[in-house]
């Protein structure tokens, strides 16, 4: 089941609209895809479980207002919504990712309030008033955070799966200071598990972001 | 997961309310979230609490301190108060989980938190914490990470909070409110071994909200601190730990405070070992001597019999690191 759209909204602002992506072509290519109204959001429940669809009733449900980087919603999700599948279902900011979605791997990471949190174990309804950044949000139009900038220069990745949450990750590791030491580093960012093996060159990557390298 | 209602408690008194009525009490959520997605945990009704003014460490009028129940792991870990006093605290915080779940979960979600055991978290296996009465498939299963101390015939899980062990080293104590007022109860009268009743975990009443947990003042200078042995580095659960707290004055040790984890059904207090170690002067057969007593009365099982001897190595090593430390 797919629940990409060709919804502009999850576009980078700087790719130009008339070259196709490898999300637009997935989009367009595959036969269903979940409808969003961009303007009055309705989140219904994650598109990803059995149990959840057959559910008889209309779940109970929540509104909740928040900012997305520094884009102000106001949504009525189901209570059982994650602020990950609020993101990637609902608002089309994929960046961020579903691996485990059970606090174990860190491909969700996501800042809420400045920090860094597993977006999966976090309840969207419980976000009133919260600002979040995600990937998404980290680089300045055409200017790369000095940590996405970081992980291609030290080609810190091989799937790239994990990547959106390990720079995250490694925004709040920066942002908390635990930047000492390649150990620390190691330490501090442990919570983001690459299955590819990059963990040399991703504490490369925020150590030259750091600026100690 | 299941419907469920969800309500933000503007005050104390309301979630009390809603607590009283039967909701549940959810604050960072991390332990809780997961298992309602996977269906062991099926609450009706969610109370947010994060929103109660439970987020300050406060030193107490005795000394000790006050760490609020809504403060998360890593606002506790990074205390400068807690640094200073009680290393043994910061590092056991710091050895649980990843930064990203340190920072969304909080002290007394931390001591409530679920068992880690794999059939517990399995809704198609038995087991007498989820649905009492059904049997333990973890007691002739696949138990190498369970517990070899306060186990019984109906659970053999082990309590997965390493800041629990370290509060039950240092005699701390939970501060709870409830429909009938507040109450403080030691720390191990407050975290229940299973018995027959593994299903009930916490001397909680129904309703009752941990609002802090209190660290006694504790003899200066204070040594301390947290070893955890692990599968992987980081990121993981221990097999064995030990938090060692040590009041060492003219070259003897006049206090010692220790417990394990990663072993007990509960933060696994050795009052034995303390024993061994007050009225003696540092020494390494000292460590050797008083960490013998660590695992007495274990009970392993098939799987666990390695961790017989891994605690009693656990407790020594750092009974020394603590110990010969500056």
């Amino acid at each position: 089941m797919s629940t990409e759209t060709s919804e502009s909204a999850a576009l980078p602002p700087t790719r130009p609209s008339s070259t196709p992506s490898r999300r637009t072509f997935i989009a367009t290519t595959s036969a269903a895809g979940g409808v969003i109204a961009a303007g009055g959001l309705v989140a219904g429940p994650s598109l990803l479980g059995v149990e959840e669809a057959v559910a008889a009733e209309a779940p109970p449900s929540s509104r909740v207002s928040l900012t997305v980087n520094g884009k102000r919603y106001t949504v009525t999700v189901d209570n059982r919504t994650s602020l990950l599948d609020l993101l990637r279902e609902h608002l089309g900011l994929t960046g961020s990712k579903k691996g485990c979605n059970a606090g174990a791997c860190g491909a969700c990471t996501v800042l809420v309030d400045g920090r860094r949190v597993n977006s999966c174990l976090t309840l969207a309804v419980r976000l009133e008033g919260a600002e979040v950044t995600t990937v998404e949000g980290l680089a300045k139009g055409d200017q790369l955070h000095p940590l996405q900038q970081a992980f291609i220069d030290q080609d810190a990745f091989q799937c790239g799966y994990c990547t959106p949450g390990q720079i995250v990750s490694g925004v709040g590791c920066m942002q908390e200071g635990h930047t000492g030491s390649a150990e620390e580093i190691r330490e501090w960012m442990s919570g983001n598990i690459c299955r590819c093996g990059c963990y040399v060159k991703i504490v490369r990557a925020v150590e030259q972001a750091s600026g100690r390298k | 997961m299941h419907p469920f209602s969800f309500t933000k408690a503007p005050s104390t008194r309301e979630a009390l309310e809603a607590g009283r009525r039967g909701g549940r009490y959810i604050a960072g959520g991390t332990t809780l979230v997961d298992l309602m997605r996977e269906t062991v945990e099926r609450p009706e009704t969610l109370v947010d609490i994060s929103g109660l003014p439970l987020d300050e460490v406060t030193v107490t009028e005795r000394g000790g301190l006050r760490i609020g129940a809504l403060v998360t792991m890593s606002e506790a870990a990074a205390h400068r108060k807690v640094r200073t006093t009680y290393p043994v605290v910061s590092q056991a915080l710091e050895l649980s989980a990843s930064a990203q779940l340190r920072n969304m979960a909080t002290l007394g979600g931390n001591i409530m938190q679920r068992t880690r055991c794999t059939y517990f978290r399995d809704v198609t296996a038995v087991c007498n914490k989820r649905e009492p009465g059904s049997g333990c498939a973890a007691r002739e299963g696949y138990n190498r990470t369970h517990a070899i101390l306060g186990t019984s015939e109906d659970c053999v899980a082990t309590h997965p909070s390493d800041a629990a062990v370290a509060f039950a080293a240092l005699d701390a104590r939970v501060h709870l409110l409830g429909p009938d007022g507040a109450r403080s109860v030691p720390f191990a009268d407050f975290l229940l071994r299973p018995g027959s009743t593994p299903n009930r975990e916490q001397a909680l009443s129904k309703g009752e909200l941990i609002t802090a947990v209190e660290i006694p003042a504790c003899p200066r200078p204070l040594k301390s601190g947290y070893l955890k042995v692990r599968d992987r580095q980081s990121y993981e659960f221990a097999l064995t730990s030990a938090a060692v707290a040590l009041h060492i004055r003219g070259g003897v040790i006049r206090e010692a405070k220790v417990a394990a984890g990663g072993v007990g059904t509960v933060p696994w207090k050795l009052p034995a070992v303390e024993r061994a170690l007050i009225g003696e002067r540092p020494s390494e057969r000292l460590w050797a001597r008083a960490a013998e007593s660590a695992a007495d009365g274990a009970r392993p099982l098939e799987h666990n019999r390695f961790k017989v001897e891994l605690l009693k190595r656990t407790v020594e090593r750092q009974l020394r690191i603590v110990g010969e430390s500056k």
